[in-house]
Order: C-alpha cells, then structure tokens, then sequence
C-alpha cells in the first residue's frame, strides 16, 4: 500500500510540475500565478500521501500550514495587479 | 485486500487523475478564464479525493478531522484565488 | 518508488532554481521562486527534517512569496532601464566562475563528510530527558544551543530594523507601507475576515504541539504574521506607527525574556542560559511564550515595509 501511495504522490507531482510550463510559456502573469497555485495545491497532496505512506504523522501539520498560506502569493498579485494607489512621494529614487 | 485499502486505491486514484485533467486545462484550454476553471477542478475534487481516500488510513477522529481541515482550507483559498486571478485577468486582458 | 520520488524532486527543485536565475521578467522569476519553496519544502519532508519543511512552508509558501510578489510589482517601472544598465560579458563570466567555485567546494564538503558523518544526535538523545521537553528540536534550540537561538531571535529584530532605515527622515516613527484600500464587501475582505480566525488556531496549535512534535514559535510567529498581513492588505487593519512604544515593548519583550531567563541562570545554575533542575520545561515554554508575539510582530513589520506615512 505505500508503494502504491507514494506512487501516487510521484504521479499528482509530476502532474503539477507539467503545469509549470505556464511559468515559463505565460502568456500573462495570471498564467503564472495559476501555475503556482497548482503546485501549491499538488503539494499539499504530496505531503499528504507521502505522510499516509511513511506514518509520519508531523508532515500532516506541513500540508495543514501549506494550505493556510496557500493563497498569500496569489493574495499578493492580487494586489499588485489592481495597483495600491501610486505613491504620491518621490523618495522612490 | 481489504476493502478499506480498495477505497483508498479508487479515491487517490481518482484524485490523481483530476491533477492530471487540472495541469492538461492549464496546459491546453485557450484562454485565462478557462484554465482557471481547470484549475479549481485539481484544488477542490483531486485534493477532494485524496483526502477522502487516506481517511480510512489515519488513526483516529482527530486525524480525519485534521485532513478535512485541510482540504475545507484548500477549498476557501482555491475559491477566493479564483476570483481575485479572475479579476485580474480581465482586468489585464488576453495578451497572448 | 520512495527513490523515483526523490528524483523527481530533486530535478524540479534543481530546474526550479535554474528557472529563477534565468527568468527574465522580476514575476516570472518570482513565480518560480515561490514554487521553488513549496517543492523545497517537500525536499525537508523527505529529508526526515519536518521542522525544517514546517519553517520553509511557512516562510517559503507564505510570507516570502507575499513579500516577493510585491516587490517585483514595486520595480516594475524600473525592469526596463535596470535591464538596459546588463553587465558586460566579462563581468557575468567572472560571477559565473565565482559562483562555480563556490558550488564545488560545497560540493566537495559534503562529499568529504566521513561515514558516517559526525553527529551529536545521540548525545542529544541522551540528555533529552533533563529538559522536559519530547522533540529534540527544540530541546537543542532552547537548552543545548539556547544562545543561537537567542542570536537568531535578535538577527529578526536586527532585520526589521534594516527595513526601518529606509524610511524617508519626513515619515520616520511613522506607519509602515502605503495604505491598502479593498472593498469591504469584497472577496478580498471577505477572505480577510473568515482565515485569521483559524489561522490563530492553526497557529497556536503549531505552536504548542512544538514541544513534542515538530513545530515551535517561529513556524507559529511566521502563521501569525502572514494572518496579520491579510488583514492589513484587505484594508480591515493598519500597520501601527512605528514610534509607538507598545510597538517597541512588544519587539524586544522576547530577548528581553530570554537574556533575563540566561542571566537568572548565572545564578541558580552556574552559567549564563543554564536551566536549574526540574525549572528547564517551564523556562523553556516561558521564552516560547514570549518570544512567539516578539518574532510574529518583528516579521510582520519586515513584511509591512518601512515607515512610508508620517504621523499627522
């Protein structure tokens, strides 16, 4: 069964690691960051599978923190993108 | 095997493979909206069916509840990413 | 299985990386950068060193990743002219050697490591039991190695102070960062409202199981933060002035506590950050508790940015 199990880890890894093409082939930001968030989410299941298949439990609290902050990147661009009003100062350089 | 170990073998399975639809949309459909819509299919029913497959496998309640927490999290952050993405893909416009 | 796994992340970590070197735009990089976290994260997993992946998810996944995407939208004005100004061939054939080297010798030291490689771990082991504690981690954080950690709870504060002095002489003691303004209805806010609340929880859980299993106060201070920051970003909370005294109290409150604790043990225990027998469990929860809101405020404040608004 965790042969079967990490397996399945190797397979939703490699799945998300595809999606990356995204990063490199854009063609927007938003592409990107979708990329990201995939593998985030991938990630999560790797944890997990991988902590069903080894019995380390801990690595449970690691997918529990990824999911916590899964959207903070995301949050992030968000918030670049829809632009903070520009700064009215100089000091910018 | 048991029928437990069946139902993981067919829920991670499963969840496997909507990873593998969700990085093939983000891959292949044509524009933003539509790769995000792959998107949330890999965030909500492939992490969905992994979690459902190992809760056979975890020792007690505790720990069932700790990977539906998980994956309840995954789902409000999967949602509001979509929609602030979304927002920004409109707003930027296709650009390929 | 556990082998192929191994490999494939060590190759997308490696083309991850070699991704963010050579990237040309500041996001696309930093897109990699981010997925380079989460995969390095999973390459402490596999390394048996969850502390380490719990540290790297947490700063790697959550914060870092925040703070980079800002960043690069900050510069974007600037791509095109810092891109113009390309070093000359030469100059990037020399930081490509140094960088060469530099990758051999480390290369070499961990090949040269004898076999099996030194280790204290056992002597960990055996003296475990006198600290109270169950996860050898922070067992060696805060008694065996207490004085790194001490360091390293400063290196923070020393951080945020480097932050702080970029701030322009007109807005210094005042709040950090530009005001963030979100609709209130909004999807952003309304993420802002439902996550801090368990994110506190996830926190303080991270926090308290680091006792016994991996996790501790800085995985836990690094949740609190980021909690912080989407508040702050989602125009719900702003970034106290930097002036206040609260502010400065809560900053160097935990190595206030720890040096006390260190100096108090001169005393009952014959050297500076030596526990008294029995005390070491309750000493050490008592300089996680008080360093936890010192750490979770100083990164949160590295995360807002220098002061930017002048207190009127």
């Amino acid at each position: 069964m965790a042969e079967f199990l990490l397996g399945a880890a190797l397979f939703v890894l490699a799945m998300v690691a595809l999606g990356l093409a995204r990063v490199v082939r854009g063609p927007g930001d938003a592409e990107r960051m979708m990329a990201a968030q995939l593998l985030g989410t991938g990630g999560i299941a790797v944890a997990l599978l991988v902590s069903a298949a080894t019995g380390v439990g801990a690595t449970v609290d690691v997918a529990l923190t990824l999911a916590l902050l899964a959207a903070f990147a995301s949050v992030a661009f968000y918030k670049s993108a829809t632009g903070a009003p520009p700064d009215d100062a100089g000091d910018r350089g | 095997m048991s029928l437990a170990d069946l139902f993981t073998v067919v829920a991670v399975s499963a969840g496997a493979f909507f990873f593998l639809a969700g990085s093939v949309g983000l891959l292949r459909f044509p524009d933003a909206l539509a790769r995000l819509h792959a998107l949330t299919k890999a965030d909500n029913l492939g992490l969905g069916l992994v979690v459902l497959g190992l809760l056979p496998r975890v020792d007690g309640l505790l720990g069932a509840l700790k990977l539906v927490a998980i994956w309840a999290l995954v789902l409000l952050a999967s949602g509001a990413v979509s929609q602030l993405v979304a927002r920004v893909a409109r707003r930027t416009g296709p650009r390929a | 299985m556990i082998a192929a796994l191994n490999a494939a992340l060590a190759v997308l970590v490696l083309a991850l990386a070699v991704w963010t070197v050579a990237a040309r735009s500041t996001f696309a990089a930093t897109v990699g950068f981010v997925a380079y976290g989460l995969v390095l994260t999973l390459v402490w997993v596999q390394l048996q060193g969850v502390d380490i992946a719990l540290t790297e998810g947490a700063i790697g996944g959550g914060l870092t990743g925040a703070m980079l995407v800002a960043a690069a939208a900050r510069l974007r004005d600037t791509e095109a002219s810092a891109r113009a100004e390309r070093p000359g061939l030469a100059l990037r054939i020399a930081a490509a050697c140094v960088a060469a080297c530099v990758t051999a010798a480390l290369a070499y030291a961990i090949l040269a490591l004898p076999e099996p490689a030194p280790t204290l771990a056992h002597l960990t082991a055996d003296n475990i039991a006198s600290t109270g504690v169950a996860n050898p981690i922070t067992a060696v954080l805060i008694a065996f190695r207490a004085m790194d950690t001490l360091l390293e709870a400063i290196v923070v504060l020393f951080a945020m102070i480097g932050v702080w002095s970029l701030a322009p002489d007109r807005a210094w003691g005042g709040r950090p960062g530009q005001p963030h303004h979100a609709d209130p209805d909004g999807i952003l806010a309304w993420f802002a409202r439902v996550l801090p609340p368990i994110g506190i929880v996830v926190a303080i859980y991270i926090f308290w199981v680091g006792a016994d299993e991996p996790g501790g106060k800085f995985q836990a201070a690094t949740i609190l933060a980021a909690m912080w920051m989407l508040a702050v970003v989602a125009g719900l909370a702003d970034a106290p002035p930097v002036s206040r005294t609260w502010v400065r109290l809560a900053l160097v409150g935990g190595a206030v506590v720890f040096l006390a604790v260190g100096a108090a043990g001169v005393v009952t225990a014959g050297a500076f950050l030596a526990y008294p027998d029995g005390y070491a469990k309750l000493l050490i929860k008592l300089i996680e508790w008080a360093l936890l809101p010192s750490i979770a405020l100083a990164l949160a404040l590295i995360m807002a940015g220098a002061p930017e608004r002048p207190e009127r």
